[in-house]
């Protein structure tokens, strides 16, 4: 196993130890939001655990708030609502937009011309935009903040998939099973998808790591959750408010986890897009 | 100059159906929200009779297709309807907020580009180095810091620790509204008045907004040059100028970084989206009084007209914004207006 | 007063990448008297563009000088200075390129780009001075001034050749390395192209390195010629004597196998093999996967060069 690993080391050099860090900080996040319970010193919603914005000691080792929560154990538990929502919006927007990619260039034509010009006007408007005016339009709840973050991505699989399935449509192997009479949902399915399902899964790795910031964006503007929810980008607002009298403490900590799973993720788009695809090696 | 003359005109006939795609898709966002906007934005108690009457007033009771026609046609005058909450045209409230957004996202974006392209290029130029490694790490890093949170702890950092720079507004107490009546651009203005100790202090509340938002999208013009600039040192006409005695440096930065940023503008185009989102929650961080907060203010009021005003504002931004770039490509590179 | 405008003595240049080391040139010694052209033919990869690139220190990261010397009039263009090696870059040697096409910059004026190569070399020239002698230039060349204010790409490949031509002569180096310079023009362009650099051979007083994969235009143009295969110099002599009596085996081959449409051959000689792989050469001569004639020894001691008749020919054959 270890030897595996370093001859994958040399094999690709930087790159994979990119992928490997990257998967490191994710796996890490993920154990702790599966484990929350369990390493967690305090209930999150506890408001009785201690002095009252106390910086960081060894009973708080992340201080409190000014409600007298422990920030350590709300980081623990506000893992797995930035994951959740990410990684389940990330799910979403793959699945639609990459039926209807298959689908737009499979099928060519005016639809396909129409559906193109649409989603690309979509591409081009802010995503974060979009996600705030959907969020504030389905009111807060863990549902509607999925849906608008899942709603932003479903234009870059769109984008990505058509375009590859309008070159590999093309192909010889392709009309050669079309020409034996293969009916349409076949040479979808077993001949195009399979190729283009490497490129979505590095798509997807670095969409995740977008979907993190971009939920902990709404909920750092009050538009996703309610207040029962733990949450960091909840928390890094909520410490915005003691910014101006210096409890540092409160912002640190939920933007440096925002920060580090975003990174997680990046990092192990990246390394997988050197990997799976040397031809992106010099980009 | 006839082609170029053509091709202005055609790129900006191409302009208007996604525009009109943008503003129908906001006219549909804006009107899939569960429960009544009439009825939540009068606290959510009015009596039936009133309500009607509300919205009788601001034409809600109408077919859709009847709200949509006259809402494509109130666009085409320019008008975005009344304020439901304010005795405000919408269009004045953007008009007030407008010139601080623009103000900020000009200085953020000047920042990115002294930032971004120049350790691009470099990073390009000696490719596999350990300069290289160390931007392109920068790079990532800076991607994926949010942008809030780098504001948050800038404001930490120099506003309160060194107490160096302001962290809200666009500018001090002691600095009098009436200096700021020309253009709504502040740097502008206070120049315009010859009042340097005003001027001086709208530059310094626009350091740490300005910084905030330019380092954040330096990490993708790093980036994008980079990669440009690997393709562009490749071609032969890099080694034909190094060839002919012209020195390494002129020939990296002057013949392959203009040749690089040909690509770099176009894809600048498609950021305007990016450095739009920066912008709000940069206004968000440090009070900053632009379109953004407006948007947001208005949001937690329910003032559904500004919304989606703000909202049109913004689409048509970036199909500008897009043009424009598109209009500039066209200038530097020959090639496209033949 | 040298009577030798470039001689290379022993060159090695090597590329380290992460698998090994390529050894594109290694152990080249070419000497090309002023007023000559040399023709350096080889199959593509075998080290001969890169020797061109070498003379002006023009190696792409990661390649690096691996020993030997390169004299231009005597003095070794190896241990100069950058900035010695900046004068010498166009103002005394000068270079074309395969492709025109690529080898201006698509975004500036040609003339603009003639006005930056003479002003870099010449402090204090203005930009209508330099203008001036571009056109004068283009004129011996046959081309309209009016030409230098166009775009690369409003021009054909041929007039585009021209042009980089012009701008390689401009300032009046003496000595001219051309690096496959008709590959991509079609055959009646390349003709003109040939004739031209002949006549201009002699207005100008240039010497020639004429870099090329297609022996019929080094046969036209060349005095001398150097043959060169998996980054070493097998064979090398007076064009006349080397085409007339080619000695070694490889050079044998690339004669035979030219489509001549006057002997009536009936199928076309091609050489077995694949070139070799530089990171790991074979033992012994680096030919002798490939020859017909192998003996025992070429397998284990690479052949030094011995001279036969009027000319030099690495090869055991000949030992």
């Amino acid at each position: 196993m270890i030897s595996r690993f370093t001859r994958m080391g040399v094999k690709y050099g930087v790159e994979w130890w990119i992928l490997v860090i990257g998967a490191v900080v994710i796996l890490g996040v993920i154990a702790m939001a599966l484990f929350a319970g369990s390493i967690a010193p305090y209930d999150p919603h506890d408001q009785n655990t201690g002095p009252q914005l106390a910086p960081p000691s060894s009973a708080h080792l992340m201080g409190t708030d000014n409600l007298q929560r422990d920030v350590f154990s709300r980081i623990i538990f506000g893992a797995r609502t930035i994951l959740g929502v990410a990684i389940l919006a990330a799910i979403i927007s793959s699945l639609v937009g990459i039926s209807m990619g298959l689908i737009s260039g499979y099928a060519g034509g005016g639809f396909d011309k129409a559906l193109s010009l649409i989603i690309d006007s979509v591409y081009s408007f802010p995503g974060l935009i979009l996600a705030i005016t959907f969020a504030a339009m389905l009111g807060p709840g863990i549902i509607s903040i999925t849906f608008a973050v899942a709603v932003i991505y479903i234009p870059t699989y769109f984008r990505l998939v058509r375009g590859q399935t309008l070159t590999i449509k093309e192909e010889l192997y392709v009309e050669a099973a079309r020409a034996i009479g293969a009916p349409g949902r076949t040479i979808l399915w077993q001949y195009i998808f399979p190729n283009v399902i490497a490129t979505t899964v590095v798509v997807f790795t670095m969409n995740v790591g977008d979907a993190i910031m971009i939920e902990a964006a709404l909920t750092y503007l009050g538009l996703g959750l309610p207040p029962s929810v733990v949450d960091w980008g909840m928390d890094l607002a909520m410490g915005k408010k003691f910014l101006p009298s210096g409890h540092w403490w409160l912002i640190t900590f939920p933007g440096t986890m925002i920060s580090l799973l975003a990174l997680g993720f990046t990092m192990l788009g990246e390394g997988l897009a050197e990997i799976l695809n040397p031809r992106l090696l010099e980009r | 100059m006839k082609n170029l003359l053509r091709y202005v005109i055609t790129r900006t006939l191409l302009t208007i159906p996604m525009l009109f795609i943008l503003l129908t898709i906001v006219f549909v966002v804006v009107r899939i929200m569960p429960g009544d906007p009439v009825s939540s934005m009068l606290g959510g108690h009015a009596p039936q009779k009133v309500i009607d009457k509300k919205k009788e007033e601001l034409g809600l009771n109408r077919p859709l297709i009847v709200q949509y026609g006259s809402y494509l046609l109130q666009i085409c005058r320019l008008d975005l309807g009344d304020s439901m909450i304010f005795k405000q045209k919408v269009m004045d409230a953007i008009g007030d907020k407008l010139p601080a957004t623009i103000e900020l996202t000009f200085f953020g974006m000047l920042i990115t580009l002294v930032v971004g392209v120049p350790l691009g290029a470099y990073a390009a130029d000696k490719r596999r180095s350990a300069q290289d490694y160390g931007i392109r790490l920068y790079g990532i890093v800076i991607y994926c810091i949010p942008v809030y949170w780098l504001g948050l702890m800038l404001q930490m950092i120099f506003g309160i620790w060194l107490d160096i720079f302001p962290i809200a507004g666009r500018t001090g107490g002691h600095v009098f509204a009436s200096t700021f009546e020309q253009t709504g651009f502040y740097v502008l203005d206070t120049l315009l008045m010859r009042d340097f100790s005003a001027f001086g202090d709208v530059l310094v509340h626009l350091v740490l907004p300005s910084v905030t938002l330019g380092l954040t999208l330096s990490g993708i013009f790093i980036r994008l040059t980079r990669a440009n600039m690997l393709d562009v040192l490749k071609a032969d006409y890099i080694l034909a100028a190094e060839a002919r005695g012209i020195g390494h440096r002129r020939v990296v930065y002057k013949h392959g970084l203009l040749n690089a940023f040909v690509p770099i503008l176009t894809m600048m185009g498609l950021q305007v989206a990016l450095l739009m989102a920066g912008a709000l929650l940069t206004e968000t961080t440090f009070s900053w009084p632009g379109i953004g907060r407006l948007l947001l203010e208005r949001i937690y009021q329910r003032d559904y007209p500004t919304i989606q005003g703000v909202i049109v504002i913004f689409a048509i931004i970036v199909a500008l914004v897009s043009l424009v770039v598109d209009i500039i490509y066209a200038l530097i590179d020959p090639r496209v207006r033949y | 007063m040298h009577s030798n405008i470039l001689e290379i003595e022993d060159l090695h240049v090597h590329f380290p990448i992460h698998i090994g080391t390529v050894r594109a040139v290694e152990n080249v010694t070419m000497t090309i008297p002023q007023g000559d052209v040399m023709g350096l033919v080889g199959e593509s990869g075998c080290g001969k563009s890169t020797l061109g690139f070498s003379i002006l220190r023009l190696l792409r990261p990661p390649g690096e000088f691996a020993g030997g010397q390169i004299r231009y009039h005597g003095r070794d263009i190896l241990q100069m200075n950058t900035k010695e090696v900046l004068d010498l870059r166009g103002k005394r040697i000068a270079m074309i390129f395969q492709d025109p096409l690529t080898s201006l910059n698509p975004l500036f004026r040609v003339g603009d780009q003639f006005v930056e190569a003479i002003q870099t070399h010449e402090n204090g020239v203005s930009k209508k001075e330099a203008l001036q002698r571009a056109a004068a230039t283009l004129e011996r060349l046959g081309i309209a001034p009016d030409r230098l204010q166009e775009y690369p790409h409003q021009m054909s490949g041929g007039m585009r050749q021209r042009i980089m031509i012009g701008m390689a002569l401009v300032l009046n180096p003496d000595l001219l390395i051309a690096d496959e310079p008709t590959t991509s023009l079609d055959v009646i362009v390349e003709a003109q192209f040939l004739d031209l650099l002949n006549e201009l051979r002699k207005q100008f007083n240039l010497t020639i390195l004429l870099i090329s994969h297609n022996l019929g235009i080094v046969a036209q143009m060349a005095d001398r010629i150097t043959v060169m295969y998996g980054g070493r110099v097998v064979e090398s002599g007076g064009a006349a004597a080397v085409f007339a009596e080619p000695r070694h085996p490889y050079t044998q081959g690339l004669l035979a196998s030219i489509p001549n449409i006057k002997l009536d051959q009936p199928q076309l000689r091609t050489m077995p093999g694949a070139p070799p792989d530089l990171v790991h050469p074979p033992p012994g001569c680096v030919f002798h996967p490939r020859c017909a004639y192998v003996e025992g020894i070429c397998r284990e001691q690479i052949p030094p060069a011995f001279k036969v008749g009027d000319h030099l020919t690495a090869c055991w054959r000949y030992g």
